[in-house]
């Protein structure tokens, strides 16, 4: 129950980021000596909840009242004084600088009449907090960036502890830990919460969440759904409310007959047992013509790194890859793009991965098709300007004039840019990641619709979306990726939300993922 | 909990990780032992008291500027106006670090004085103006030139001969004293530094900015006080060229020279120029390297013409070592970020 005093608690909070609404008059409160879950689909707005309060964005409207007093974090240092930590799930740690300057960097002890680090003091600091996160392994001189990711992890939450709170926020953080360190920190989280700390708790780990939470807040769409003490409810019943009934949006109909015809014929894209580093793990997935197929699961669960791994961007990767029967291995995006492989990539970030933002609309569309459009050496100025116009056209790009720098096009444009940059090479196999985020509704189903009818003039397309109702309608299959693996394939009816966030969360998968070791 | 439950083995003992933390630094002096050792052994007239003492006066010139150029480095940025105001600190000395041994006195404070300003300006529009360095310290720089050529139009002046002499001749015990005053600046300076909040601020900002912020770090304050202290070390090089030359010239090439030998120090030194690791240590160990190699081809008796090309074959193959553990990136991406 949350009758207990609030020591922390957010009324009506707002922020919108550009046109997007981040959330909409949100409550929240938390207490002393209890944990408290935080629920929600990604973009739920569970992230911007917790930047408020750590004070690294400021809401729009709404009050932040802490012990009752109304209060206002302009920057993350007011919020450290005032008893916040937050572990993020990007990680605040600083690289090149040792784990105790990591650990005491905010206000390293000192001496000298406060002039210089007393270091003696500061590695018995970090040597405790260490201790008290359950990390003793990790050697406080040892640099950040040569420690693993966990060990990494177990760093940020010694950080954090080091600043004796009062209010303990963590957002996933145990996604990057293994089996035995997710013991320990529930463990030291329990302690915690017997100290009288009060723990925000966010993790798409529906099991970690029964084991520890007391009270448990669904977000959707940014705004607060419902707050209840944990376990008063089933997992269906917290996964119905993460859904909610969604605004209906408007995909091009399927196939019929999924592309099944063509079984014979072997895959355009056939993978076998691909694995990176401790990031990807035997993915083995097969690709047909005319087919498109949806990665599903929660963000960061190695569908960057698949498409990166097909793309030729990672080394070292191991497995085999054939396309149409044959053999190839792609060693970089060079070799991806050429004719003989065809294989394009819509990158996540289009800012930085997708444009070169200063250019023109003209030399971004034009630079993936290079090869083509010139003759010895020298680009065909008439074929360059015929096919880019031919673009604009098939995809309606919205341009002033196309030698406007293309950082000047709405995002929906933008991405059309992208797409159709990759379009010019005619490839074979396309990869789009998270191809519509930011983007308005209307562009969206003109890029449901292109996708289709890329499936149908006979390419293979590989979706991945954060989005479930764009896999539902888009995709004839989905994968869900789960911790590098494909854990669940859905397609036809069996292609539901439900079944697409409960398999994301793992629910019922057998814990296999969960207690594998971490490699040394 | 007990803390004593760790297993013995996953521990390094804690001089490893120290070694590792200043290898760079470490490379740095080795080159200058070998070469100097190496200079000397052809020299002439070997290791003589006059002979250390041109080296040290040469030497630790560049020394101060390259411990200026390195607090910015650390922190990700560049000061491309050390040099200038290491030559506006010289014209300005030449006109008030003469008369009395007060006035003097008085002289040397304004001059420190000065150069901490330029460098708070530099900090100034960085931090609010929010220019990037680089444009920032290449336009004050050459306003700072200006100011130089404005107070010395013709190269000359004079300074305070009993400081000059004292400062630029040998102690008792043959050591020159240019080193102790090396010695004393790395204490005063560097080392409260590198020691205090401050420093490890700066170093948070050089290794990842955006984490350093969410840490709660003070960026604006950080950055403002690291260019205010490279202006104030450029200036105690200009203060001590005036005690070796015994006058001022606003001479570009000067500033110039200086300031882009200065970043080569800072990386033979082991500092990389993407911030968050290395040592001003390192860099005035870059800056001996840097000069013996000038004069290891003169003892040599090779072509000075081809000394620029030996120092830049030295540049390459310092800077090679730090990129070694690039090869093993195994995302590309990565590279490029």
């Amino acid at each position: 129950m949350v009758d207990a005093q609030p020591l922390l608690q957010l009324v009506d909070v707002s922020k919108r980021y550009g046109g997007v609404r981040a959330l909409e008059g949100a409550q929240f409160a938390c207490a002393p000596g209890r944990i408290h879950a935080l629920l929600g689909e990604n973009g739920a707005g569970k992230s911007t909840l917790i930047k408020i309060m750590a004070g690294v964005v400021q809401p729009d409207a709404g009050r932040i009242l802490l012990d009752g007093q109304e209060r206002r974090f302009a920057h993350p240092q007011d919020a450290v004084s005032a008893g916040i930590a937050c572990i993020f799930q990007e990680l605040s740690l600083m690289p090149e600088l040792s784990v105790a300057d990591n650990i005491c960097i905010t206000n390293p002890p000192r001496h000298f009449g406060g002039l210089l680090i007393d270091r003696q003091a500061q590695r018995r600091i970090a040597e405790a907090a260490l201790a008290r996160a359950g990390a003793e392994d990790i050697h406080p001189l040892a640099p950040v960036g040569s420690l693993s990711l966990s060990r990494r992890q177990m760093v940020e939450i010694a950080k954090a502890l080091a600043r004796s709170p009062k209010i303990l926020i963590l957002d996933e953080a145990t996604s990057a830990l293994t089996a035995a360190d997710v013991e320990r920190v529930q463990a030291l989280l329990r302690r915690l919460r017997g100290e009288g700390m009060a723990i925000v708790y966010i993790s798409h780990r529906m099991k970690e969440i029964a084991a520890l939470a007391d009270d448990c807040s669904v977000f959707r769409n940014g705004r607060h759904v419902a707050t209840f003490p944990a376990g008063s409810r089933s997992d269906a019943q917290t996964v119905e409310m993460m859904i909610g009934r969604d605004i209906a949006h408007a995909f091009p109909p399927k196939p019929d007959a999924p592309a099944s015809t063509a079984g014979d014929a072997p895959p355009a894209l056939d993978v076998r047992s691909l694995s990176w580093n401790d990031r990807l793990h035997d993915i083995d997935l097969q690709l047909r013509p005319g087919e498109i197929v949806g990665l599903g699961g929660l963000d960061g669960q190695g569908q960057r790194e698949f498409f990166l791994a097909l793309f030729g961007v990672l080394r070292g990767v191991s497995g085999e890859l054939r396309l149409s029967g044959r053999p190839v291995s792609v060693k970089s995006p060079r070799r991806a793009k050429a004719s003989r492989i065809g294989i394009a990539l819509v990158p996540e970030d289009r800012k930085t991965d997708g444009l070169m933002l200063p250019m023109s609309v003209r030399d971004n569309l034009s630079f993936a098709a290079m090869e083509r459009l010139s003759r010895a050496g020298v680009v065909s100025r008439a074929r360059e300007s015929q096919a880019v116009a031919e673009m604009v056209r098939k995809l309606s790009i919205k341009a002033p004039a196309l030698d406007e720098p293309v950082g000047q096009l709405s995002g929906g444009n933008q991405q059309k840019v992208v797409i159709a940059k990759w379009l010019m090479n005619a490839p074979r196999i396309v990869l789009l990641n998270d191809p519509t985020r930011g983007i308005d509704v209307g562009t969206k189903q003109e890029i449901y619709s292109l996708l289709r009818q890329l499936a149908q003039e006979g390419a293979a397309v590989l979706l991945y979306s954060t989005d479930y109702a764009e896999l539902i309608g888009c995709c004839d299959r989905v994968a869900v990726f789960y911790d590098g693996r494909i854990v669940r394939w859905l397609a036809g009816e069996a292609l539901t939300e439900h079944a697409l966030v409960s398999s994301a969360l793992n629910l019922g998968a057998t814990a296999t993922a969960e207690t594998m070791e971490e490699p040394a | 909990m007990t803390g004593k439950q760790r297993t013995a083995t996953d521990w390094l003992p804690d001089w490893r990780y120290r070694l590792h933390e200043q290898r760079g630094t470490w490379m740095a002096v080795a080159m200058f032992v070998l070469i100097f050792v190496l200079y000397i052994a052809k020299h002439p007239s070997g290791l003589t008291v006059p002979v250390l003492t041109t080296a040290a006066n040469k030497g630790v010139l560049l020394a101060v500027v390259a411990m200026a150029q390195t607090l910015p480095v650390l922190t990700s940025g560049i000061d491309l106006s050390v040099g200038m105001v290491f030559v506006l600190a010289n014209c300005l000395a030449s006109h008030l670090v003469v008369g009395s041994s007060l006035q003097a006195a008085f002289g040397v404070v304004v001059v420190l004085a000065v150069g901490a300003l330029c460098g708070f300006i530099n900090g100034a529009i960085i931090v609010w103006g929010r220019l990037q360095p680089i444009i920032t310290t290449l336009a004050t720089g050459t306003i700072y030139f200006g100011l130089a050529l404005g107070l010395r139009p013709v190269p000359g002046g004079d300074v305070h001969a009993g400081l000059a002499d004292a400062l630029t001749g040998a102690l008792p015990g043959g050591v020159p004293a240019m080193v102790l005053v090396l010695v004393v600046v790395i204490l005063l300076v560097w080392v409260p530094y590198r020691r205090s909040a401050l420093g490890r601020a700066a170093l948070a900002i050089g290794s990842a900015e955006g984490a350093a912020y969410m840490s709660g770090v003070d960026i604006g304050r950080t950055k403002l006080l690291t260019y205010t202290l490279a202006g104030l070390l450029a200036a105690i090089g200009g203060l001590l060229l005036t005690f070796v030359t015994y006058s001022g010239e606003a001479s570009s090439a000067i500033g110039g020279v200086y300031t882009l030998n200065s970043i080569a120090a800072v990386v033979i030194g082991g500092t990389s120029l993407a911030g968050g690791a290395g040592s001003a240590i390192g860099s005035v160990f870059g800056a001996l390297v840097l000069r013996t190699i000038g004069d290891l081809l003169f003892v040599f008796d090779l072509e000075p013409l081809w000394q620029p090309l030996f120092q830049g074959l030295i540049l390459l193959a310092a800077v090679s070592l730090g990129a070694v553990q690039l090869l093993k990136v195994s995302n590309r991406l990565e590279l490029f970020k």
